[in-house]
């Protein structure tokens, strides 16, 4: 490199740090999509982000009994982690009991949290159709999906959960007005 | 309330011992164990100066301060097995100033501490962006960084008094989820301008590198996309694992689960993701059954640390002394009642008082040694006031089990025993 490289580049750099996004190629690197695909689990209420695959109520039950029930108890009541099932018609009294039955607004965040968080000891180790089956069975337990029912990306996103419209959200957030008349 | 200053009541006898008064300031101010030798009471009693002990690596307290946080479950479970805890709190009574030292901030985590290698560690910025990048720490360290004095507080701090108010609760139990450090990191406006945000991106989803992979939905307001950074240091040290190492999202005056730690992922949308703990955990359920959501905001709050729960104080002299936040602002003043709530007196402010982070405030009192109570209530620089108890409960019931920011009420006894209670 000239000396005359050196002091362009000295001249670049200094004008650089004084207007700092000029230079914003230099951090980090780009992410490759095939990457991204790899961290790419979360799942949306619309049901944006599911996977292909599906699983049944039957093939859930074995699912839970291997590898959730030591925590949540069969059936999803007793364990010593929370309890998933029951609990509705609960929520306004003076011992609530919050279950994926009772509260969880969307049936596809079940999904999403199974996959990333559970189980417990091996967060993501379960396949795709196992989590598939596992959330059918949960929701089976609250009475949501038939006993011989089955769920994919397709239907999981049209389960209306039994306390779909039991929340209110702060109107400083409120993700319907938020932003909208911007 | 007294026409006498503190200078006074040193120096004349007044209606108290000299003996009351050390003994008074050594069992609470702070709580330095005075019980294993006796007070030097003479100058003669003062122990030989003498050599030290050899200089060290890395400073410990004093033998003499003991200072711990306590994990526990929830409410009402304590003294349980760490393997059991979901949290571990600050004990208040025990500190001093407006700084909570770096291994004592509270710790509320969803599935332990990840041992993380910041060699391996990466930031992964993408969804409505023109550019997708990945970050290592190093790059993160090389960008222009701010340091901002914040309070972090878990939305289950106070959540010990929903229902009732055990009286052998100290302020660590119930205040211990909130604390105030310094942290240091990129704003991540600097990093949406790397990454070329779509302007049409309203919401983006933060996520971490824990067991959890726990995540939060985030709507980019003007005052979140201005405040809001990647943390890396901690009171001027790398973040602590406890508290989100390598790296962790700092959003001020927010729900402290909003501020990831470990932080491994954002994504940039228009829409939030209705994460498990948006839906199912961290919104509050009122009396009617319906919950409250997106309730991002830590309201404005306050609590009297010295003397609070489980300490005992002495006819005369004392100092009452807390800390008070909000997430709306700076506190503009804070007023403390010793007569249960029907007088209320502006206590004294520690500067520099900083925009959502805690403040010491401090009030000189005489005690009658009659029973009574003591509260303090905050009013922030939105004109917010920190609301009693009874008018709390009105609007959100007892069954939220988060975001408890009602005025905490100490009662005391005629052999001055500092009880928590319910105003």
């Amino acid at each position: 490199m000239s000396s005359h490289d050196k002091l362009l580049l000295a001249a670049i750099f200094t004008v650089g740090l004084l207007a700092a996004p000029a230079f914003a190629f230099d951090f980090g690197r780009p992410a490759t999509p095939d990457e991204i695909k790899l961290w790419d689990i979360d799942v949306g209420p619309d049901g944006k982000g599911l996977p292909d695959g599906s699983g049944t109520v039957a093939q859930g039950k074995q699912v839970f009994s291997d590898y959730c029930s030591a925590c949540h108890g069969e059936n999803g009541q007793g364990g010593i982690k929370d309890r998933l099932a029951g609990g509705q018609g609960t929520l306004a009294s003076s011992m609530p009991v919050k279950t994926v039955g009772s509260f969880w607004p969307y049936a596809t965040t079940l999904f999403d949290y199974i996959h990333r968080a559970m189980p417990y000891p091996t967060p993501g180790s379960l396949s795709t159709d196992e989590t598939y089956a596992v959330t059918a069975y949960i929701l089976s337990l609250n009475g949501i999906v038939a006993a011989d029912g089955k769920v994919d990306k397709d239907s999981l996103p049209k389960i209306k959960m039994p306390n779909r419209d039991g929340f209110i959200p702060e109107p400083e957030f409120d993700p319907a007005r938020l932003f909208h008349n911007k | 309330m007294t026409s006498k200053t503190p200078i006074e009541l040193l120096t004349g006898p007044a209606n108290m011992s000299r003996r009351g008064f050390v003994g008074g300031l050594s069992a609470g101010i702070l709580g330095v164990a005075a019980t294993e030798a006796a007070n030097a009471e003479s100058l003669a009693d003062v122990p030989d100066r003498g050599p030290g002990a050899d200089l060290s690596a890395h400073s410990e307290r004093s033998r003499f301060a003991k200072i711990d946080r306590i994990p526990e479950s929830t409410p009402g479970k304590r003294n349980i097995d760490p393997s059991d805890a979901i949290n571990s709190k600050t004990p208040h009574q025990k500190l001093v100033g407006n700084i909570t030292p770096t291994d004592l901030h509270y710790e509320r985590s969803h599935s332990g501490v990840p041992d993380i290698d910041p060699a391996q560690h990466r930031l992964l910025i993408h969804g409505m962006v023109s550019k997708p990048l990945v970050f290592s720490v190093d790059d993160l360290k090389k960008m222009p960084s701010v340091s901002r004095v914040v309070f972090i507080e878990c939305t289950g701090n106070g959540w010990e008094n929903w229902k009732k108010a055990d009286p052998d609760l100290t302020v660590q139990n119930t205040h211990g989820l909130v604390s105030t450090n310094e942290w240091t990191g990129v704003p991540l406006k600097f990093l949406i301008d790397l990454v070329a945000k779509d302007k049409g991106s309203t919401w983006m989803l933060a996520e971490g590198g824990d067991g959890a992979g726990v995540d939060r939905s985030i709507p980019l307001t003007d005052e979140i996309v201005n405040e809001a950074f990647v943390a890396y240091g901690q009171n001027g040290e790398p973040l602590r694992p406890a508290h989100g190492f390598p790296m962790r999202l700092v959003m001020p005056g927010f729900e402290g689960n909003l501020n990831i730690k470990w932080l491994r992922r954002l994504k940039f949308g228009t829409a939030p993701w209705m994460t498990r703990w948006e839906t199912a955990r961290y919104t509050q359920l009122l009396a009617d059954g319906k919950a409250r959501q997106f309730q991002l905001r830590m309201d404005t709050n306050s609590v009297i640390t010295q003397p609070s729960g489980m300490m005992q104080i002495q006819p005369g002299y004392n100092r009452i002394s807390g800390l008070a936040w909000s997430g709306h602002g700076k506190i503009a003043k804070v007023e403390i009642s010793t007569d249960s709530a029907k007088s209320w007196t502006q206590a004294q402010l520690s500067q520099p008082v900083l925009s959502k982070a805690q403040v010491r405030f401090q009030m000189d009192w005489v005690w009658d040694g009659k029973p009574t109570r003591i509260v303090s209530r905050s009013t922030d620089e939105q004109g917010n006031v920190q609301p009693d108890r009874q008018s709390f409960i009105a609007a959100m019931g007892s069954n939220a089990l988060f975001h408890y920011n009602a005025q905490q009420t100490w009662s005391i006894d005629e052999a001055g025993r500092v009880r928590n209670v319910l105003a």
